[in-house]
């Protein structure tokens, strides 16, 4: 394996529920070393597209490859080797509510390791100090803040040194503080794990700060990609109504439905 | 046509039945073919046979006194038409070994932990735990539902036997301590009339088939609860309502079978 | 993994839940009164067993020595074969009388021994020589009413 294979790769990706399509021929390549974000407004798919990433879900037709390897031709087992190469940050972090902020952070490494309690114990401390909140090991994820408990979930997510990492709306629910910790923590981690990092998002705003490079989702389809710098300049109508934030564009503010005046009883 | 309708609906609420059904059986044997992790690890099965077993004992040792005490008054009462007070501690013994002590506790244990078991897996499903376990290449079933399995399989029949054996003593402290009833032929009618292994094994083989209904029922609930407010208050309740049944018509089957005919 | 206080308190409920199990067999039960390992197989025929029951206790002089084990139709005599585990520590002659009594006019069955007077003691399988069945109270009723002397079931063999 080179080291310009990308870690990532997707190819004409489909996937329904049900017969209704969500996603439609998706193609996406992730480098090594890159965070990528993937944008598009609530209900575009992006959830979706993470979860066949994944391999929580199984795509109607194409294929997805992670490390050279078809990821959807594996068995559980394998699938669960694979899985175990990469760590996913959930919406609202996910943390196991019934443990400590220790025991969430050991949880892969007991899980996964036989390595001995005190070797455990440096490698959660040094997670925690990564994400500055060692001094929170014996809080329940209940006592900690919003922007607190997702950092420790990012503790967790990493706590194996991952070659991908997914964060599902890392940025949703917090204040601008947090917001921007987690955004600068996701860069540096990912930096300093030379790991792959790809963000399923809608605030424009903070990725932009911290990505390499962009992928806009619009009902399925890829409507636009490129770096921060392009995206900026796009002339792409979504793009342009999703990084001003206009109310009325391609996407419209009307939820389709019969004629307003006819709704109202007024005779035209 | 509104015939046709409703022969479609419950046409398709047996289909949706029988599907839920396959899917609880699927269930169940994967929470078997899993448990082999969890017995290595036992420290997990002790931690949540603190939440279902330990934290059930308060209402399952007050309920087994006060039924014993109970059923000390009413039997004592019935039986003194027939001059046989003496028998009343067979009476109390037998009518809560064979049957009260593992059906009541069955159903405290059911609303007790059974219910919190299903709130607390379809919260975990709701608040995506569950899902991040499997994401991070853990099997949910092996970490997650097979200890809480194999708690709630050891701590039924311990609760049954405890909620006998203060029934028994309620029994006592009504019977021969109030009433006043001899005392000897309280025991020794008590002691030759409960077999061993008739009435007390049978008893516990009850109580375990009792615990593993409940758990898995509440289990399956949890794992199986839309992960909204609603789902999960939903399940809860079916949990408790389909234990119930499901201890009650369990409880008929086995006893025709343990003490048909005899 | 060290030791917590919630271990403490699950060791706790276990040994409360199987010291529960115990005073159920031991105090409650029979388990105390009758241990299955020191016993030796003794058989009977009866006409008629009436409401015994495997399970029901031999007493003798009013002390319990052994448990029923075993009732079947012997189809050579058409008898009842009961089959009976005596306590070792007891030993009964050979002229020893066996009948099926009853504890009180509706209480349970259970078999009465009444020794003889004989040298020879009954040995592992040995068959009683002397029994007598059931009392039914329907026939007992019957023969009162109707001055029957012989009730078929009352008969001694």
């Amino acid at each position: 394996m080179t080291s310009t294979q990308p870690l990532v790769e997707i190819r004409d990706v489909n996937f329904a529920y049900d017969r209704r399509p969500v996603l439609k021929g998706i193609n996406m390549t992730l480098p090594k070393g890159k965070v990528i974000a993937v944008m598009g407004g609530s209900g575009c798919g992006k959830t979706t597209l993470f979860r066949v990433i994944g391999g929580a879900l199984k795509p109607t037709s194409g294929y997805v490859k992670f490390d050279g390897q078809s990821i959807h031709d594996l068995d559980q087992k394998g699938l669960y080797e694979m899985r175990r190469k990469m760590g996913v940050l959930f919406q609202f972090g996910a943390l196991f509510t019934d443990m400590s902020v220790y025991d969430n952070v050991a949880f892969q490494m007991r899980e996964h390791t036989d390595l001995p309690e005190e070797i455990i114990r440096d490698m959660v401390m040094m997670k925690l100090h990564a994400v500055g909140l060692r001094g929170t090991h014996a809080l329940m994820p209940a006592e900690l803040s919003g922007g607190m408990a997702r950092r420790v979930a990012l503790a967790r997510t990493v706590a194996l040194d991952p070659m991908l990492i997914l964060y599902d709306e890392p940025f949703a629910g917090l204040d601008p503080i947090s917001l921007s910790v987690v955004g600068n923590l996701i860069r540096k981690l990912n930096d300093a794990l030379g790991a792959t990092s790809v963000i399923v998002t809608h605030d424009v705003q903070e990725s932009m700060k911290i990505v390499d490079y962009n992928y806009f989702i619009d009902r399925g389809v890829i409507v636009a990609e490129g770096t921060p710098d392009e995206i900026r300049v796009s002339e792409t109508p979504y793009v342009r109504q999703f990084i001003n934030g206009e109310m009325d564009g391609p996407v419209p503010f009307h939820y389709p439905g019969v004629d307003y005046q006819q709704d109202l009883g007024v005779s035209v | 046509m509104p015939l046709i309708k409703s022969v479609r609906a419950i046409g398709n609420r047996t289909v949706n039945s029988v599907w839920r059904l396959g899917y609880a059986s699927r269930f169940f044997m994967l929470t078997l073919m899993h448990s082999g992790s969890s017995f290595r690890r036992f420290h997990l099965i002790v931690k949540e046979m603190f939440a279902s077993g330990v934290m059930s004992l308060i209402i399952i040792l007050v309920a087994g006194t006060f039924v014993g005490m109970v059923l000390g008054l009413q039997g004592y009462e019935t039986l003194k038409r027939y001059g046989s007070e003496s028998a009343l501690g067979s009476l109390v013994a037998l009518s809560l070994v064979r049957e009260l002590g593992p059906v009541l506790s069955a159903l405290l244990f059911a609303s007790r932990a059974g219910s919190a078991m299903t709130a607390e897996i379809g919260l975990m499903k709701a608040t995506e735990q569950i899902a991040a376990m499997e994401m991070m290449a853990v099997n949910p079933i092996a970490r997650v539902i097979a200890p809480r399995f194999w708690a709630g399989v050891i701590s039924m029949p311990l609760l049954s036997a405890l909620f006998s054996a203060l029934g028994v003593f309620g029994g006592y402290v009504v019977g021969v301590v109030l009433i006043g009833v001899d005392e000897g032929s309280f025991w020794s009618q008590m002691q030759s009339s409960v077999d061993f292994q008739h009435d007390v094994l049978n008893g516990v083989i009850k109580s375990i088939v009792f615990g593993i209904a409940v758990t898995v029922i509440s289990l399956f609930e949890g794992y199986d609860a839309p992960p909204t407010a609603e789902g999960v208050s939903g399940a809860t309740t079916r949990t408790v309502v389909q234990s119930s049944l499901a201890i009650l018509i369990l409880d008929f089957i086995l006893t025709a079978f343990m003490f048909r005919g005899e | 993994m060290e030791r917590t206080t919630l271990d403490l308190w699950v060791g706790a409920f276990v040994v409360a839940g199987l010291a529960a199990l115990v005073l159920l067999a031991m105090k409650v039960g029979n388990l105390s009164t009758y241990n299955v390992s020191d016993t030796y197989p003794l058989k009977a025929y009866f006409n008629n067993v009436g409401g015994l029951k495997p399970t029901a206790s031999v007493r003798s002089a009013g002390v319990l020595v052994g448990r029923v084990r075993d009732i079947r139709l012997d189809t050579e005599r058409y008898q009842a074969l009961v089959t009976m585990d005596i306590d070792k520590r007891y030993e009964f002659p050979k002229d020893t009388f066996a009948n099926i009594q009853t504890a009180g006019l509706l209480g349970e069955n259970f078999i009465g021994l009444q020794p003889g007077g004989d040298d020879q003691m009954l040995k592992n399988g040995d068959t009683f020589k002397k029994t007598q069945s059931a009392m039914i109270l329907e026939d007992l009723v019957g023969q009162f009413l109707y001055g029957k002397p012989d009730g078929k079931s009352a008969g001694e063999k």
